[in-house]
């Protein structure tokens, strides 16, 4: 029998060994994740490769300089907001969150990780993403720096939105509700199919949506047309105001 | 003087129009094993889940080694184990473990701490694929890993097979070897008697006895047999010294309290002599913990 000394000597790790263990666990846990990978990286990689190819996409200039922001932003959505829902959801339903919480990780700790976590897996994707896109064609122009406060912008907006989701509502109804909305963002946000395809009466609400803005932001930017997407902006900073603070509000943790 | 190791005075706690715990008074000294016994309802978890600071109470106080339930200074000192749940289901055994010590600034080793618990053949699986027994002594594991000054065990042998019992058991009384307090909660007589230094019973949310395995037992003693049933047990009262008590449960097996001595004994067996009645496994046995508890709490299912 192997000897253990179990006299007590606690006492809680530093904050950022604490923070960085539980990133890593939560990234290998998205990596693992076989329906994860198909809404973060399979989904995104065969619409970009297909509508970058497909005829009937009706775009000025090179389809996949259209095709490409888009699905780096549903990539940012898939993270932040499904893939996080999901997981959030299932750890508050099965008690990992409470158990979590009697451990030396603060809950400002257990946040810090998770944020930590889905930029890593967003860092990953856009990566791949880039990669793939570059491989059809793809140009992009634009301030990298106006990239990274779009994306981080979005991250908060969608960070919000799933973790008020899986702060509420039962793990299933998180489960199918994040993956309802993640359907219904891709057909509705512009990510693939322009908005100017949808009937101009209900364009001003699909305009307010956080995964328009970021898809719009993204690709004036990417395609140098514009200036700062200042528009954009202001909408992914309202939303994350919004979703971030109702979701420290009714967030339940149990 | 040093804190107690749990100190909880006149806790109330309500569930909307429920009082789960009624003015409980509950200490836990230091060093010692102390087990948290009571039916079904009778507040066990809702006690301990205040102590670990998971529930607010309504009213009284209640101090962990010294400090509130929800200062963040209590967290590195305990080690909880939770009654179900608390592990991802997708987590492997041993990253699982290896995490939770990673929030700890002296833990045990992992590996070593695994294979104690006979884990380290199922370090790679994941949580969702351990039978209970392992689930269990992974939730045990988690809960010493950071070398706590005191472990919270809540049910820590429901639904185990007995080898993986005892090495629970094993555990805790390695534990208490080495200065670490344990308030644990059973619904196993046998262990709270065999495990705990103090026994504190709960029933509708307050302490209805409380003291050491053979204080609450007490010195009484008993004589028990079997035999035909139906026998005239107010006859054989009046034969037997004032004070006395008899009872027949279940059919055919007959339980004699009192002042159990030689002539007691030898008045029951003169008297099944007279009736020609042949007594089967006579004994004068101690009364358990469970004769105690279900003396206090009573017999009715809840």
């Amino acid at each position: 029998m192997t000897t253990l000394d179990l006299s007590p000597a606690p006492g809680a790790a530093p904050l950022a060994r604490m923070v960085l263990a539980q990133a890593g666990a939560e990234v290998r846990a998205t990596l693992r994740n076989g329906e994860q990978l198909l809404l973060t990286l399979i989904i995104p990689i065969l619409l970009l490769v297909g509508f970058s190819k497909a005829p009937f996409l009706d775009v000025a200039g090179p389809k996949v300089d259209f095709v490409a922001p888009g699905v780096i932003a549903l990539a940012v959505l898939s993270t932040a907001f499904t893939g996080q829902a999901i997981a959030t959801g299932f750890e508050r339903r099965y008690g990992v969150l409470k158990r979590l919480g009697a451990t030396p990780l603060s809950r400002t700790g257990l946040m810090l990780a998770k944020t930590t976590a889905v930029i890593v897996v967003e860092l990953l994707q856009i990566a791949v993403l880039v990669l793939v896109a570059l491989a059809l064609g793809w140009s992009p122009h634009g301030n990298p720096l106006t990239v990274l406060l779009l994306v981080i912008l979005g991250t908060a907006a969608f960070s919000g939105l799933g973790l008020l989701m899986a702060g509420t509502l039962r793990a299933e109804a998180t489960l199918a509700g994040a993956n309802l909305v993640y359907l219904l963002l891709l057909a509705l946000g512009g990510v693939v199919l322009p908005i100017t395809a949808f009937p101009e009466g209900i364009r001003p609400l699909l305009e307010i949506l956080p995964i328009t803005a970021l898809t719009d932001g993204l690709r004036s930017t990417l395609t140098g047309v514009g200036g700062f997407p200042i528009g954009a902006a202001l909408v992914l900073l309202s939303w994350a105001v919004l979703a971030l603070a109702a979701a420290a509000r009714w967030f339940r943790w149990e | 003087m040093e804190s107690a190791a749990v100190e909880v005075r006149d806790l109330v706690k309500r569930y909307g129009r429920v009082t789960a715990i009624d003015h409980l008074d509950l200490r836990c000294r230091r060093g010692e094993v102390t087990a948290v016994l009571g039916p079904n309802g009778a507040g066990k978890t809702s006690a301990i889940e205040i102590c670990e600071g998971f529930r607010t109470f309504d009213a009284g106080s209640v101090h962990v080694l010294g400090l509130t339930p929800d200062d963040p200074a209590l967290k590195p000192r305990i080690g909880i184990m939770l009654q179900s749940g608390g592990t991802p289901q997708a987590a492997r055994a041993g990253e699982w473990l290896r995490l939770v010590s990673r929030f700890h600034r002296n833990p045990l080793d992992p590996r070593a701490l695994l294979e104690r618990l006979g884990l380290a053949e199922h370090a790679r699986t994941p949580y969702r694929r351990l039978s209970g027994g392992q689930q269990q002594r992974l939730g045990l594991a988690a809960a010493v890993v950071g070398r706590p000054e005191l472990v919270f065990l809540d049910e820590p042998t429901a639904g185990l097979d007995p080898q993986a019992r005892h090495a629970c058991w094993d555990m805790v009384r390695e534990l208490r070897a080495a200065g670490v307090s344990v308030v644990l909660t059973t619904h196993h007589m046998d262990e709270a008697e065999k495990l705990s230094d103090h026994v504190v019973i709960i029933d509708r949310g307050r302490v209805v006895a409380e003291g050491s395995p053979a204080e609450l037992t007490g010195a009484e003693r008993q004589l028990r047999f079997r035999a035909r049933p139906g026998l005239n047990l107010d006859e054989l009262l009046s034969a037997l010294p004032p004070g006395s008590a008899a009872k027949e449960s279940p059919a055919g097996h007959y339980i004699i309290e009192g002042h159990v001595d030689p002539s007691l004994l030898a008045t029951v067996t003169a008297w099944c002599a007279t009736e020609g009645v042949t007594t089967e496994d006579l004994s004068i046995e101690r009364r358990t913990l469970e004769d105690v508890f279900l003396e206090l709490t009573g017999r009715e299912l809840r």
